[in-house]
């Protein structure tokens, strides 16, 4: 058993091991070990040219990478947190996810951007935001969220051989999570969801740390004789129809649960696919549980009242079931 | 000022009348454009190079070829002259499958792998963090290449700009930062956009060598390029260039540009980089005026080629649409 933030890390050195031409740059990551201890040992392994510490500058560094990539190297970014990538913005979702195709495929965009995403506790206003929705809406760009320490090194793996821009999210409150990883290579396709919890009543469609919150959720919903899967997407874009819509043909019912504001967010899209090509095969409204829509408050009271909770999900899931 | 690159040759009668036709080719082929803007066979957004063609001509007598380029929206006149063809970069702007970036790119978007000319770039700016990147791989890569980043006046004021010096600097990588203060961003003036008008000075508030110099005349491009190439190449850091130049036309086809004053366009015209570096020519190297004539009809001849190629290429298949979207698995 190892933490995620040990999974992540060895995903990373292993990758780096392999192919010269990786790095890892961001705020902290080198001689502090970085602000969540992911990239620790590092630089002692690779050295200051490939674990490069950088000044408060998120746009200035991830314009960085994107140039580096083009110029052949493939950089990992890491943001402190993922709030901090708004400011660097334009850099990925108007460089990064666009200049292979307004070069027609001359230039390729290897990058990684990685970092914890989403609430942690009480880190108020501009510490909280879940950023899927806003990175999944833009194509060029890969979105995936892994809920496991298994499931993250097979992923970042996976996302540091892409020849595409990544937006790989993690989540502070999970760096600790310990879980199996084995001592052999392995590697996890993107666009394959997994099953963390199979039932036949209701599905509930989830990724990254609130996998964790609806498998809690699933097992007190046993309670009330409701059997409940809990389907983990892990990438969000490519998403795995496949494997949502076969658990709709099974269960019938369906709750997605997304992090993050609800307006026009990632379950909204998911929710109007499903209607689109399970109409027939629902037997109720697909619900979604989100993070109320208020930008995140400070005092332990008010952010529990926002934040997705295992309690909100077996309401949800109650009124799916019409119970 | 820098020391200049002791192994640049001095121009020659043959360098200065490839580089009089390189700024006439690049002249004629932005006419062109502009003739096939008003007749809607080139749409959206297309910013003229129209007087400050010294600029990039000069700079690319001092490049070696492996130099990587990057660049702002208004880029026809470097692609031109870091060697995509007049052929493929007319196409682009006619948006045809034969375009340098199969016209999925446009006028603002010129990409050519082949010749290092690593783009157009439309948000304003954007472009300095990504040079700085590229110059990061380049050292990073064992290769003695630069990289050249171009933008205007205007990108100054970005943050991306300062973050990319910033960086540059930290890092001490092989690129030349060159500010081509044409005196407008779009149709504010420099004293309008700007506290400090000697942008150049920007330069010294992040510890990087920094330079101002008139840019009207290809061979002082040439030279002090030259140095700043050779500065940046010999491994201490980057440069940062305001080189002083002057556009003709408006921001854009659709800008009159009705902001300048009365008489101010004439009295630039004056300092014309076609007509400095003719009268160099003839003055300094005996070029007759039947020579300078036959420089301008090749020239014409290929600008026209490039438009014929363009008007007369297919357009792109719609079935190709999600082609270039994401990289496919290897």
């Amino acid at each position: 058993m190892i933490p995620m933030r040990e999974a992540i890390r060895q995903a990373m050195a292993e990758e780096m091991r392999r192919d010269p031409t990786i790095f890892l740059m961001g705020e902290e990551v080198a001689l502090y070990d970085g602000a969540y201890k992911v990239s620790q040992g590092m630089l002692a392994e690779f050295g200051p040219d490939r674990i490069v510490d950088t000044p408060i500058a998120e746009n200035g560094f991830t314009g960085l990478a994107v140039g580096a990539a083009m110029a052949g190297m493939r950089p990992i970014v890491e943001f402190m947190t993922f709030n901090f990538s708004l400011v660097a913005y334009d850099q990925v979702v108007n460089s990064a996810a666009r200049i292979y195709q307004m070069s027609a495929g001359q230039y390729r965009l290897p990058i990684v951007f990685r970092g914890p995403n989403g609430h942690a506790e009480n880190l108020a206003s501009q510490h909280s935001t879940a950023v899927e929705s806003l990175y999944a809406h833009f194509p060029g760009l890969k979105v995936v969220s892994p809920s496991t320490p298994y499931d993250a090194k097979g992923l970042l793996k996976t996302a540091i051989r892409d020849d595409n821009p990544v937006i790989f999210l993690e989540s502070e409150l999970m760096y600790g999570f310990k879980g199996e990883v084995p001592d052999e290579e392995y590697l996890i396709p993107f666009g394959k969801a997994d099953i963390k919890r199979q039932g036949d009543d209701v599905v509930i469609v989830v990724w990254g740390k609130h996998v964790h919150t609806c498998l809690k959720a699933a097992e007190s919903l046993k309670a009330d004789g409701i059997s409940a899967m809990v389907l983990d997407i892990r990438s969000i874009r490519p998403l795995d129809h496949d494997a949502i819509f076969a658990a709709v043909a099974r269960t019938h019912r369906a709750v997605v649960v997304q992090e993050g504001f609800p307006f026009a967010g990632v379950a909204a899209e998911i929710i109007t696919r499903i209607q689109e090509s399970c109409f027939d095969l629902l037997d109720a409204p697909v619900l979604r549980v989100t993070n109320r829509d208020v930008p995140q408050p400070y005092a332990t009271v008010l952010e529990k009242a926002v934040i997705i909770t295992a309690e909100r999900v077996v309401e949800t899931v109650k009124l799916v079931m019409g119970r | 000022m820098l020391a200049p690159d002791p192994e640049q040759r001095v121009v020659d009668r043959d360098e200065l009348a490839r580089l009089y036709h390189q700024m006439y080719l690049i002249r004629r082929v932005e006419e062109l454009a502009a003739r096939a803007y008003t007749q809607r066979k080139i749409l959206g957004f297309c910013h003229l190079y129209i007087g400050q063609e010294s600029v990039a001509v000069g700079v690319a007598a001092a490049c070696r070829s492996s130099d990587r380029w990057i660049t702002g929206y208004r880029e026809h006149g470097q692609a031109v002259a870091k060697g995509v063809s007049p052929r493929k970069m007319m196409a682009e702007l006619y948006g045809k499958a034969t375009g340098a970036s199969n016209g999925l790119g446009g006028s603002m978007h010129i990409f050519d792998a082949s010749v290092h000319f690593m783009g157009g770039y439309g948000i304003v700016g954007a472009q300095v963090p990504i040079a700085t990147g590229v110059a990061w791989a380049l050292k990073r890569l064992g290769t003695q290449d630069v990289a050249v980043c171009f933008f205007g006046d205007g990108a100054t004021h970005q943050g991306a700009f300062f973050e990319g010096l910033c960086l540059a600097q930290l890092y001490k990588l092989p690129v030349v930062f060159i500010i081509e203060n044409n005196f407008y961003a779009m149709g504010t003036s420099l004293e309008r956009q700007s506290a400090v008008t000697d942008l150049y000075l920007r330069g010294a508030g992040v510890g990087m060598a920094h330079e101002q110099f008139d840019g009207f005349d290809v061979e002082t491009v040439r030279e002090r390029v030259g140095a700043a190439l050779h500065h940046a190449r010999s491994g201490v850091g980057p440069v940062l260039l305001e080189i002083v130049t002057y556009r003709y036309r408006g921001h854009s086809m659709s800008d009159p540009a009705r902001y300048r004053k009365d008489g101010e366009l004439e009295e630039k015209k004056k300092s014309d980089p076609l007509l400095i570096t003719e009268q160099r020519l003839k003055d300094d190297f005996g070029v007759s005026d039947a020579e300078i004539e036959a420089l301008r009809a090749r020239a014409d001849a290929e600008a026209d080629d490039a438009a014929h190629f363009a008007d007369s290429s297919p357009e792109p298949s719609v079935e190709n649409l999600y082609d270039y979207t994401y990289v496919s698995p290897r």
